[in-house]
């Protein structure tokens, strides 16, 4: 009797255990960056969570050259240890492509419609979604309104470059801690190269022909990356080719920039009096342009997809779908305020009278994305999608090959003719030896 | 200028020149713990700002957001795992390399040496691939063998170094006394030799502790350590610093006090180990 009591137990015991774990949340683990949207994403998880008994959310958090690294060794060894991964436009219709991502379809309450066109459709491979985007943004010209009224100028709502250069030299006063003009200089193709394609773009030119052949040594890229080095030289603050985004934030907040061309997403921080201590004398403009508006200013977006590898692909999507939807949006309004909620993604969110009023950068921000346009950047046509990139998998070696060039023309180590053969040299291998032609 | 006088000069100069080098080594931990209690407007102050109101908001926003014990953790179980584990390998293998040399010892010592002289991501992706094959990529297991492995080859030749210094003498005494190797071993070496391997097994926990390429490459989101968290809060978009430095902060803080109390002989270790 006591031996079967002792199997009953067992029995019983092993039951329960599989009916536990039978219960057990699903764990979601994704991967991202730590943009201040993100941070946002994951301190309101919990309400995600919720509403989802059944799932459980991980966070795992990487610099964004190792997410990169970690997300093409991941996919590439299907090592499956992400469920959903933090990936940029550029990969999207890459990865899309080769099959590396799910497709996503939501409820009709998503409103796929909603989400602005140029992002959905450079998230898109032959009309499938293949992620959805978390926030978007574009490039705008930021500048301080009280030096340029000093200096007796006017800032058109789309100045050209040559008005820039103006406005730089009359405002440039190193002697007082100002430089007239902040641009990113740091190599890299998100970097400097995010930068000067969307000049190369308004100066009239474009990384490759119809053929594929590369144009670096062409009049435009020469016209445009003379006319950067010599404004930065001029008007620049100094060490330049270290600046990206975030050392040329702390420039700006801290008064030294008398103007700022860089990611929309900037315009929240600059206007943020508790970083910024010119919050309250900043005022927001178009990129510049020169021989065309076209390309002028770049546009990028951060999204969530879905890998192939992944065993929890409805969970995963499921959550995609809270994080990206109208919902989630009016739920960061309310909880965390509507100057932090994530823009560039939904014409919706523009449309809010609450987030008008909290974001004075609000409707230059929509202009400018919603006039860059990926599939027709460049004065001459292009083979290629993308503004300030080419999506094609080769563009990344080369951007950064490109972007080494071109700081060490602005740091003055070589000139702009030998960085710019330099660079049509190592493009031209680069597509001939992936068989471009 | 008597000889005491020109004596207590030069105590002065040699004790002026080792506190400015010492300031100078010390000032980047400095920097980075005053930075953690500042605001980050104050962090990008240019130039520094050093008479500030203190903020706690930093470390704050860390305990929120980050499970700072988990990392702590996996930090303190694979630095301590990896150095028992490397030590019971590395111990038997200097033994043999410095009391029963053959002709191949130097060489096989240049080999072990030259290992280190491979930069690590040039191991990266078999070392990924055997990982995930195995079922190993994002463990604590993974973690505490590639440390065991990168350490070994210090280890090794620091307490090969360390043993060379024992008299050779001893150990034919203890034969003569009818000790076996278990015994030499056990009696002789490690008594004599503890001074060494206490310094071996401290250095190599605060490399191992330190590490960061291998964490941030094979683990995701269970086996990650301090240094894994240390990099999660770097920010391709926003300003950051100030975190950063409370995050950083918290990571060395554990081994910098470890430091502390072993300094002696973490310093006889570098100086027999490395230099010899």
């Amino acid at each position: 009797m006591k031996k079967q009591n002792i199997i009953a137990a067992a029995v019983g015991g092993v039951l329960l255990s599989s009916a536990a774990v039978s219960m057990a949340a699903t764990e979601l683990v994704i991967a991202t960056v730590n943009n201040g949207h993100m941070i946002e994403m994951q301190k309101l998880t919990n309400h995600f969570e919720e509403a989802n008994p059944d799932i459980t959310v991980k966070w795992v958090t990487l610099e964004e050259g190792v997410l990169r690294q970690r997300m093409t060794t991941d996919i590439a060894t299907k090592g499956g240890q992400f469920d959903i991964m933090t990936i940029g436009m550029y990969e999207v219709p890459i990865w899309g492509e080769k099959g590396w991502l799910k497709e996503l379809s939501f409820d009709e309450s998503y409103d796929t419609e909603d989400l602005l066109p140029a992002i959905r459709d450079g998230l898109s491979v032959d009309g499938k979604l293949y992620a959805a985007p978390f926030y978007g943004e574009s490039s705008m010209l930021m500048y301080r309104t009280d030096l340029v009224e000093k200096a007796g100028m006017t800032m058109p709502e789309q100045p050209t470059w040559d008005h820039v250069a103006d406005v730089a030299a009359k405002i440039h006063d190193p002697d007082n801690g100002v430089y007239g003009i902040c641009l990113r200089g740091k190599p890299g193709w998100g970097d400097n190269m995010a930068l000067l394609s969307t000049m190369v773009n308004t100066f009239g030119g474009q990384w490759f022909d119809m053929d594929w052949k590369p144009q670096l040594e062409t009049q435009p890229w020469h016209d445009a990356i003379s006319f950067y080095v010599d404004l930065m030289d001029k008007y620049g603050p100094p060490g330049s080719s270290g600046n990206s985004f975030n050392e040329i934030l702390a420039l700006y907040n801290e008064g030294k920039c008398g103007m700022w061309l860089d990611a929309t997403i900037a315009a929240s921080f600059v206007s943020d009096p508790s970083q910024s201590k010119v919050a309250d004398k900043v005022a927001f403009a178009q990129a510049p342009t020169k021989v065309t508006p076209k390309g002028a200013n770049w546009l990028w977006a951060w999204t969530l997809a879905v890998p192939v590898t992944t065993t929890h692909s409805d969970e995963a999507t499921r959550f995609i779908e809270w994080a990206t939807s109208k919902d989630y949006i009016e739920l960061v309004g309310e909880e965390l305020g509507w100057g932090k909620v994530p823009t560039g993604t939904r014409a919706s969110t523009y449309e809010n009278p609450k987030f008008r009023e909290a974001a004075v950068f609000a409707d230059a921000e929509f202009k400018a994305i919603s006039s860059a346009d990926p599939t027709d950047s460049t004065l001459n046509e292009s083979p290629y999608v993308g503004v300030q990139f080419a999506s094609i998998p080769e563009f990344q070696s080369i951007g950064i090959a490109v972007g080494q060039q071109m700081s060490a023309a602005l740091a003055g180590q070589t000139s702009v003719d030998k960085a710019l053969k330099n660079s049509q040299r190592s493009a031209d291998r680069e597509m001939r030896r992936s068989g471009y032609y | 200028m008597s000889f005491a006088q020109k004596s207590k000069s030069a105590t002065v100069i040699r004790s002026s020149v080792a506190w400015l080098i010492a300031l100078v080594m010390f000032f980047p931990i400095l920097f980075l713990t005053v930075t953690a209690f500042k605001t980050e407007l104050q962090a990008i102050a240019v130039p520094s700002v050093w008479f500030f109101e203190p903020t706690l908001e930093n470390f704050t926003e860390v305990q929120e957001r980050s499970d700072y014990l988990h990392y702590a953790w996996n930090s303190v179980l694979t630095s301590v795992m990896s150095t028992l584990l490397g030590l019971l390998i590395a111990i038997p293998a200097a033994f043999s390399f410095a009391f029963t040399p053959t002709r191949r010892t130097k060489d096989i010592l240049m080999w072990m040496l030259s290992t280190k002289m491979m930069p690590a991501v040039g191991a990266l992706v078999p070392i990924y691939v055997l990982s995930q094959k195995t079922g190993l990529l994002d463990t604590r297991f993974a973690l505490i063998i590639i440390f065991t492995m990168m350490n070994l080859p210090i280890m090794v030749w620091m307490l090969y170094s360390a043993f060379k210094d024992i008299p050779h003498e001893i150990f034919e005494a203890a034969r003569m006394d009818g000790a076996g190797l278990w015994e030499e071993f056990r009696h002789v070496l490690l008594p004599l030799g503890m001074g060494g391997i206490a310094s071996t097994g401290l250095l190599c926990l605060v490399l191992a502790w330190n590490e960061a390429f291998w964490v941030l490459n094979l683990t995701s989101s269970q086996a990650g350590t301090l240094a894994s968290l240390v990099a999660s809060y770097s920010s391709p978009e926003g300003l950051f610093w100030a975190k950063l430095s409370a995050v950083s902060v918290l990571a060395i803080a554990p081994i910098v006090v470890f430091g502390w109390f072993s300094q002696k002989q973490l310093v006889q270790g570098l100086t027999f180990g490395a230099v010899k």
